[in-house]
Parts: C-alpha cells; sequence; structure tokens
C-alpha cells in the first residue's frame, strides 16, 4: 500500500475501534469527534474547526490537588482527571493521565535528569522540569556510535539513574554468546542485585500509574472521547542536544566536531524510526507528537537548521508517514523563518502544531500542505477572562478555518488558570466555525 | 595585529585565536591588552548576533574561545582588570523554574554591551533577588522564565522588591519562553523585552546610555 493509503487505514481503524460504549449518543459523539479531527488533519472541511484543549497537567489544579499529589497518590490522580472528564463539558479530544509519572519510581531509580514537585523544585510547582547538563562527554561520540545500547547501559544511564551505577560492572549482552560460563557471575554481586531489586519496585510503581492512565482513558472512549496521541518522538538533534549533549554541548560540537555529530544522529535516527513503528491493527489514534526543541527561530540560522536539524528530522518524520502514522510537529517557541524549508513535506502527511509562529503566515504558506494546529497564547489563557479568549479564538478561526485543515489549540499547555478559559474555546469552536 | 585579533575572534577562528594569543604572550606583550582586543572581538559577535547573522550556537562557540583565551592570559596577569561599565543589571530566572539558556543569551548580550551583569542562574527565590539588589545596589533587574509557573514567581518577586521597599528606585524587566506583555501587567514589572537585544536597549535606555 502506498503511505497515503495506509494512512487512510489507520484513521479508518480508528474510527471503528472496538469500544464499549456506554450508550449510543457516546457511540455517535466519538465517531462525531474523530470524523472532525480527521477530515481537519486530511485537509479536508469537517462539520466545524475541532479544538484541543491545551489541559496537560490542568486536571490536577481543577480538582483542587496539585501535580505533587497525584505523582504520589494514584487515587488522587484518577480522582482529578475524572473530574476534569465528567465536569468540564463537551470537548472533541480527551488527554489521560499518561504523562504523569510515579514520583516513587522516579525516586527509587535515584532519577537525577528532572526535578518534579517535591523533589527539587517547590511542592506547588504544577511542572516537571529537565536538569540540562552534559550527560554525554564531548569525547563520547565514538562509543555511542559503536554500540547505542552499550553506551546507554554503562555510561548514560547510571548517570541519570542512580541506581544503573553498578550496571557499569556487568558484562555487556553482545558478549555472550557460547554456553555461558562467567557470563552471569556479576549478578552475585550484592550492589548489581540492589539494582534489579530497585528496578522492580520501579516497575511495581509505573504500572499502577500506567494502569490508571488506561482505566481513566478507556472511560472517556467509552463515554465517546477519543485522545489524540499515540505516543511521543524526538527530532534526532534534539535526543542529542536535549539530554545527552545539553545546549551548551551539541552548540560546540556543531564547530569543534561536526562529523561526529552528523554520525551520531543517524544512529539515532535509526534508533528514533524503529520506535515509532505501530502495529498493522493498532487502533488508536494514528498521531505521533514530536515535540520540537531547538531548531526554533532564534535557536540556530537557516543554514545550520538546513545542516543540522532538519535532514534527520525529516527522515524519522518520513519513516512514519511512509507507515501511515501522522506525525504532529509541536514547534516550540516559533518557526517563522522555518516555513520555506518544512513545507517541502508531502501534502496532507502531518499536522504542524504551533506554539508561537504567526498563524496568518502559516496559513499562506503550509495551508494547503499541512493541518495547522494552535496557538492561543498560554498568557492569555492564565490571565486573560473567558471573553478574551473566545475573542482570540474568533481571530484564529477567521484567519485559518478557511477550507479546512486547522485545529484551534493553545500554544503550549496551561497546568493552572480558570476552567472557563478552556470552556470559552470549545465555545469559540461551537459558534464561530461551522463550515457551511 | 591587534586588529587580526579582534577580527579572528569575531569569525570564530578557533585555532588562529589560540595561535595568535600565544604569539602575542611569548613576544611578552601586555595581557591586559590581548583582554581589551578579546573584549571587542566578543562586542562584534554580539553586533552580528543582534542583527541576525549569529545564533545561539556561535554565541556558545565565542563563549568557550573567550574562556580559553582568558585562561591562557591569566598566569600573565600581574594587576587586576578594571572595565568602565555602563551599570549594574541583576538578572536571574525565577522560582519554580530551572531553564537558563535565555538567561545566558541576555547575560552574555548585556556583558558585551558594557554591563556588569550578576548572573544568579535558576530557581532563584524572591530573597535571594532582593539580597543581591541590596547588596550590588544594581538599579536594573532582570527577571527570567520559561514555563508558565513562572508567572505567578515573577508577579512575587516584583512583590517582594517592593516590600523591601527597593520598587521606587528600580527597573524591572521579564522575558523567556511563554513571557509577553500579559504578562508584564500580570506581575507589574517595567517592561517585556522579547529577545535579549531587546533586553540591552531596555537597559541602556534605563541607565541613560541610548
Amino acid at each position: 500500500m502506498a503511505p497515503d493509503e495506509k494512512r487512510e487505514e489507520r484513521f479508518k481503524r480508528w474510527l471503528s475501534a472496538d469500544i464499549k460504549f456506554s450508550s449510543p449518543e457516546a457511540e455517535k459523539g466519538y465517531k462525531d469527534r474523530v470524523t472532525r479531527v480527521t477530515k481537519a488533519f486530511q485537509l479536508k472541511v469537517p462539520d466545524r474547526v475541532p479544538c484541543f484543549l491545551p489541559a496537560a497537567n490542568f486536571a490536577a489544579h481543577f480538582a483542587g490537588t496539585n501535580l505533587h499529589k497525584v505523582m504520589y497518590d494514584v487515587e488522587e490522580l484518577k480522582l482529578a482527571w475524572r473530574k476534569f472528564l465528567h465536569e468540564i463539558g463537551d470537548m472533541d479530544t480527551y488527554t489521560p493521565p499518561f504523562l504523569i509519572p510515579s514520583g516513587k519510581a522516579l525516586e527509587v531509580l535515584d532519577y537525577k535528569l528532572y526535578k518534579w514537585p517535591g523533589h527539587g523544585l517547590p511542592i506547588k510547582t504544577s511542572s516537571y522540569q529537565c536538569v540540562e547538563a552534559e550527560y554525554m562527554k564531548a569525547d563520547e561520540y565514538d562509543d555511542l556510535i559503536r554500540d547505542p545500547s552499550n553506551f546507554w547501559l554503562r555510561t548514560y544511564l547510571p548517570r541519570v539513574f542512580g541506581v544503573f551505577e553498578p550496571l557499569r560492572d556487568i558484562p555487556p549482552f553482545t558478549s555472550i554468546e557460547e554456553i555461558a560460563i562467567g557470563s552471569f557471575v556479576s549478578y552475585a554481586e550484592p550492589e548489581v542485585q540492589t539494582t534489579f531489586k530497585a528496578l522492580v519496585e520501579a516497575g511495581r510503581e509505573s504500572k499502577k500509574w500506567s494502569e490508571a492512565s488506561s482505566e481513566v482513558g478507556n472511560e472517556a472512549l467509552e463515554l465517546g472521547y477519543p485522545s489524540v496521541m499515540a505516543g511521543l518522538a524526538k527530532a534526532p538533534f534534539d535526543t542529542l542536544g536535549d539530554t545527552l549533549r545539553g545546549t551548551q554541548g551539541i552548540m560546540m560540537d556543531m564547530f569543534q566536531r561536526p562529523d561526529k555529530l552528523h554520525e551520531a544522529m543517524e544512529r539515532i535516527t535509526a534508533l528514533a524510526i524503529e520506535a515509532t513503528k505501530r502495529p498493522e491493527d493498532f487502533s488508536g489514534p494514528p498521531v505521533v507528537m514530536m515535540p520540537l526543541h531547538k531548531g526554533a527561530d532564534g535557536f540556530m540560522s537557516g543554514k545550520q537548521f538546513e545542516t543540522f536539524y532538519w535532514p534527520t528530522l525529516k527522515k524519522v518524520i518520513m519513516a512514519m508517514v511512509d507507515d501511515g502514522i501522522m506525525p504532529m510537529l509541536f514547534a516550540e517557541g516559533s518557526y517563522n523563518t522555518r516555513l520555506e524549508i518544512v513545507k517541502e513535506l508531502p501534502k496532507g502527511s502531518v499536522a504542524w502544531y504551533f506554539d508561537q509562529t504567526d498563524m496568518v503566515r502559516a496559513k499562506e504558506i503550509l495551508g494547503d500542505k499541512a493541518c495547522i494546529v494552535g496557538n492561543v497564547p498560554t498568557s492569555l489563557l492564565l490571565t486573560g477572562t473567558p471573553k478574551e479568549v473566545k475573542e482570540h479564538c474568533r481571530k484564529l478561526i477567521e484567519a485559518c478555518g478557511k477550507g479546512g485543515g486547522y485545529i484551534l489549540a493553545g500554544g503550549a499547555n496551561i497546568d493552572e488558570g480558570n476552567p472557563d478559559n478552556l470552556r470559552a474555546m470549545m465555545e469559540a469552536a461551537k459558534e464561530y466555525s461551522v463550515y457551511k | 595585529m591587534a586588529g587580526d585579533l579582534v577580527n579572528l575572534l569575531a569569525d570564530l577562528k578557533e585555532n588562529e585565536v589560540m595561535a595568535l594569543v600565544k604569539q602575542r604572550l611569548d613576544a611578552g606583550e601586555d595581557p591586559i591588552k590581548i583582554l581589551d582586543d578579546s573584549r571587542k572581538g566578543m562586542g562584534i559577535v554580539g553586533q552580528r548576533f543582534a542583527d541576525g547573522e549569529y545564533f545561539l550556537p556561535e554565541l556558545v562557540f565565542s563563549g568557550e574561545l573567550l574562556k580559553q583565551v582568558t585562561e591562557m592570559v591569566k598566569p600573565h596577569l600581574t594587576k587586576a582588570v578594571e572595565t568602565k561599565r555602563l551599570g549594574k543589571v541583576v538578572i536571574g530566572t525565577v522560582a519554580g523554574d530551572i531553564h537558563d539558556i535565555g538567561l545566558n543569551i541576555v547575560d552574555f548580550m548585556l556583558d558585551v554591551n558594557g554591563f556588569e551583569v550578576y548572573n544568579l542562574g535558576v530557581d532563584v527565590s524572591a530573597e535571594a533577588f532582593v539580597a543581591k539588589v541590596k547588596e550590588t545596589g544594581a538599579p536594573i533587574v532582570g527577571l527570567s522564565g520559561f514555563l508558565t509557573p513562572a508567572f505567578d514567581a515573577m508577579k512575587e518577586t516584583v512583590e517582594a522588591i517592593e516590600a523591601a521597599g527597593l520598587r521606587s528606585k528600580m527597573k524591572i524587566m521579564i522575558g523567556g519562553g511563554q513571557m509577553d506583555d500579559e504578562v508584564r501587567k500580570y506581575a507589574k514589572a517595567d517592561a517585556y523585552g522579547k529577545d535579549a537585544m531587546a533586553a540591552v536597549a531596555l537597559a541602556k535606555k534605563w541607565v541613560g546610555a541610548s
């Protein structure tokens, strides 16, 4: 099958997913919502502009609890997300709490890459945050390129999870070939066993959170609310720049060891592509979200974007496209100077989710090539009135809604604020965006 | 010769810069002059960044070159370096936010444009801002933030400066990720700057240097 046909098939499977709906109305609601979103993605004209509510961790605030509590109390997590599901009112999509980790699991692993409320951040903070550092040294490129798995196990993981430290001493798995005589001796070491005990415990804890997310997600589906993301993927430049070399490190590498950087990105590209594969009979949303970081306007020149950022990102994107998966490219910051470059992707194969990009220009340049999504400013959602939010939505719909291929959304997610501002977005979509 | 170092640094020619610095030190030249030239070179880097010719990678790399030059020169210094400064600015990322890419660009640009910058780093409490302002007497504070929780932290920091009786003597600017003029109003700061160049322009205006 051609990529377009595969994608078409996947969208159909999403529409006809096997769900035990709570009522015929719920079933109709699900079909209407999936159809609305699918048409927008496919650059067709839906009944009206769909709306993604920018509410990642908002449910916690909405339910009067906070991120810290829902990271440590799974019942509190379910309560909060259910309350949001049942009380916010009609919405086009629903995001289950799959991005909320178990705080205890992270503690057990001695996780150092992130800080979260109550663990390095004030308890009332509404987000967890990445601690950027040089977790991979400049002279370790060859190790990564030669054998990424071994590099991860022996070098990267011990640096970001304290509990992995003793695993530096176990022999590489690839050294296990013939009859196993000495291969497992190091597993008798008490420190190594401590690691495995911690992994088991972290697994048990994480599972509770993942089951809670499925439970709430299924409840939403039964009520007719689809989620719109099947997973996450990253640009290879960001994988290296965010959590391995760090911004400082990777930008030095662009000057001091560009060849190694390119080689490492190619290696990571292959791994990223492997991770995006979905089975053919997958019936969830055929959409993978790609948060894009270090290729934004201002982070690098257009030439650097075309040399360092875009080529490997494009490979990951095209691998998904060939598999019938639609990447939703979340361009954090702004992408005004990138629009002319990224428009080369095949028509209708991706969606662009913009944070602060000029939507009028985006519609002009990308409008006939890709669905565009966005971008009520988070500052307005947090500090404005429902009336102001609704008015901003009206303007966005006017500027971007023409001919379909547009989804109303926030610039980025909000974790706090007035729930009526979210309701105002839904109202705007319903009042101002009906296609005639 | 002197012009060479300025331009080589501005053009980010790592090997040539280091070779020339070594050569000049070996020739017994006053290390202060080498540092002056480096500063001029960095000034050109800052200008090219402001003009949209250079981007973040060039800033990062030029910073690394300057570090290397300074390390080479340091053992030869016999007296402290004195540079005339336009004024003091205290900057930092507000409490509950640990992002510093934008903060460091502002630090760089204020520095190459002649300001004495006190960079308090990330997750800076309102009290720490107040203490630093008291200690340095800086008339300008720059609050950085990337995420939405920074909205409240900025507001609280401005309030703490007010409560310490310092507000009327100073100017406060904000910037970063999800910040904009709406947030400026919410936090009751004096100005929002959309990028590091705006931060420089504001600081210059406030010290009467523009």
